[in-house]
């Protein structure tokens, strides 16, 4: 159950890109083509679902205040949460170098129209942004942290994988010439964004702070029948398709 | 101006406009967004990006010629995040409640695009003065960008503006209430963010016709 709804939770509530625009420029810049999302979004799921468990190790055995234990007493009262910026990205940039080499062997084709972006999901926002969240949450075991990944990870595929959806068929579109392009798919983005608002209430119990993550206590949505759960995302889901026509 | 050359003056001024980061190059949007519900936070993110990028394009330009290029992104990445890591702790010392409120996207200034587009685009091939101008230029651009939507958004979400009642009292009913005015607080909610930085490029490709895309 608490895995289930972290899976909801970070799949839609809070999801990358429509509550944290994490990952927004290779968000824009990949959309244009579906088939190229895919790919971009299945590297982004596969680099978060190994990064942020691995983060999450490295937080609870060497960055956090007493983490250090392990290695002795006297290790006790270290607190090495100020380098996590610097081990998170490296740990990062390794897995991503991986992936990169793994693509270029197994799938050429993917590499060549991947391009540029995939060392980029090296910076890709998403990806970091995934480790910070994860330490910054809180999260409490490594099954969570595993699901945690890949679960955002889901969310920003689902994203991209909308957007570019919508923008193979907005070609078609009389769109006013200063907006074409990139402003158009801005303003699209908000409104998708405000459809998947109405995700909100889904766990949360219609908390209106979901940025403030922090405040929130986890057990709240545990209280929830699960049929009104169901309900909701349903309406959502059907408010979040109107939005994006 | 005598300190700047021609060309060098072109190196800042371009990014504030006709090559913004943000409404051009579109770049950096990512950690850019979430932090502009208010104007406060959108200055001190503006300023953490000014430094990162000047004093980052400085280092990174010195080490051009000893950085082997196929791990210069690893090298760039640790460039940035020493200086985040400095950006945040300073935060934390000098403005703790701004540091909590900004959290992660502190954090995510590391993955900003724009660093990384313009240690690869300018500061591996130029050298350290030019480097630095560029880095200074293009986070600038960003920073307006910052500002501007962070201006509209506590303006007419919450009639602040730096955490002071422009608009008279919305309780009391004092100004621009007393004749009936709401809040827009929709404004406040992270959906706009988008939505204004699309009309920020609408206005700007409107006035800039070369800028139109084709599709």
């Amino acid at each position: 159950m608490e895995h289930l709804e972290l899976f909801f939770k970070s799949v839609f509530v809070d999801n990358m890109v429509f509550a944290y625009f994490l990952g927004m420029c290779s968000y824009l810049a990949v959309s244009k083509k579906v088939s190229t999302a895919v790919g971009l979004g299945a590297a982004v799921i596969f680099v978060l679902t190994v990064t942020v468990p691995i983060n999450w190790l490295l937080d609870q055995y060497i960055l956090q205040e007493g983490a250090l234990t392990w290695l002795g007493p006297e290790y006790a009262t270290y607190d090495l949460s100020f380098l996590s910026f610097i081990l998170f990205i490296a740990t990062i940039a390794t897995m991503v170098q991986l992936v990169e080499i793994i693509v270029e062997k197994f799938s050429p084709s993917l590499y060549n129209s991947l391009g540029i972006f995939l060392p980029l999901i090296a910076v890709n926002c998403a990806i970091l942004g995934g480790s910070l969240f994860m330490q910054s949450r809180e999260i409490a075991s490594f099954g969570l942290a595993l699901n945690y990944g890949f679960s955002s990870g889901i969310g920003w595929f689902l994203a991209i994988l909308a957007i570019a959806a919508i923008r193979e068929k907005i070609r078609y579109s009389n769109v006013p010439a200063p907006l074409r392009g990139l402003g158009i798919t801005f303003i699209i983005t908000g409104l998708m964004a405000i459809g998947f608002m109405s995700f909100g209430g889904m766990l949360t119990g219609g908390d209106e702070e979901t940025p403030s993550l922090d405040s929130q206590p986890e057990n709240i949505g545990m209280e929830l029948p699960k049929e009104n759960t169901e309900e909701t995302t349903e309406t959502a889901t059907v408010s979040s398709t109107i939005t994006a026509q | 101006m005598g300190l700047l050359s021609k060309k060098d003056s072109k190196l800042i001024l371009d990014p504030l406009a006709d090559n913004n980061p943000i409404t051009i190059q579109v770049l950096g949007i990512c950690s850019a967004l979430a932090i502009t519900a208010q104007l406060k936070p959108s200055i001190v993110m503006a300023i953490s990006v000014l430094f990162v990028m000047g004093v980052g394009n400085i280092v990174i330009s010195l080490m051009r010629n000893i950085i082997p290029s196929k791990i210069r992104i690893i090298v760039q990445l640790v460039v940035v995040a020493t200086l985040v890591i400095i950006v945040d702790q300073v935060l934390k010392a000098f403005a703790y409640e701004l540091s909590k409120e900004l959290s992660v996207f502190i954090g995510l200034i590391i993955t900003n695009c724009i660093i990384m587009g313009r240690f690869e685009a300018f500061a591996l091939g130029n050298g350290v003065w030019r480097s630095f101008l560029d880095g200074i230029g293009n986070a600038a651009g960003y920073g307006v960008i910052l500002i501007i939507v962070g201006f509209f958004r506590e303006l007419l979400g919450s009639g602040t503006l730096f955490g002071f009642k422009v608009l008279g009292d919305p309780v009391a009913k004092t100004g621009l209430y007393a004749i009936g005015y709401e809040n827009n607080g929709f404004m406040v909610l992270p959906p706009m963010a988008l939505i204004v930085v699309g009309i920020i490029i609408w206005v700007q490709r409107s006035k800039n016709k070369d800028l139109i895309e084709e599709n």
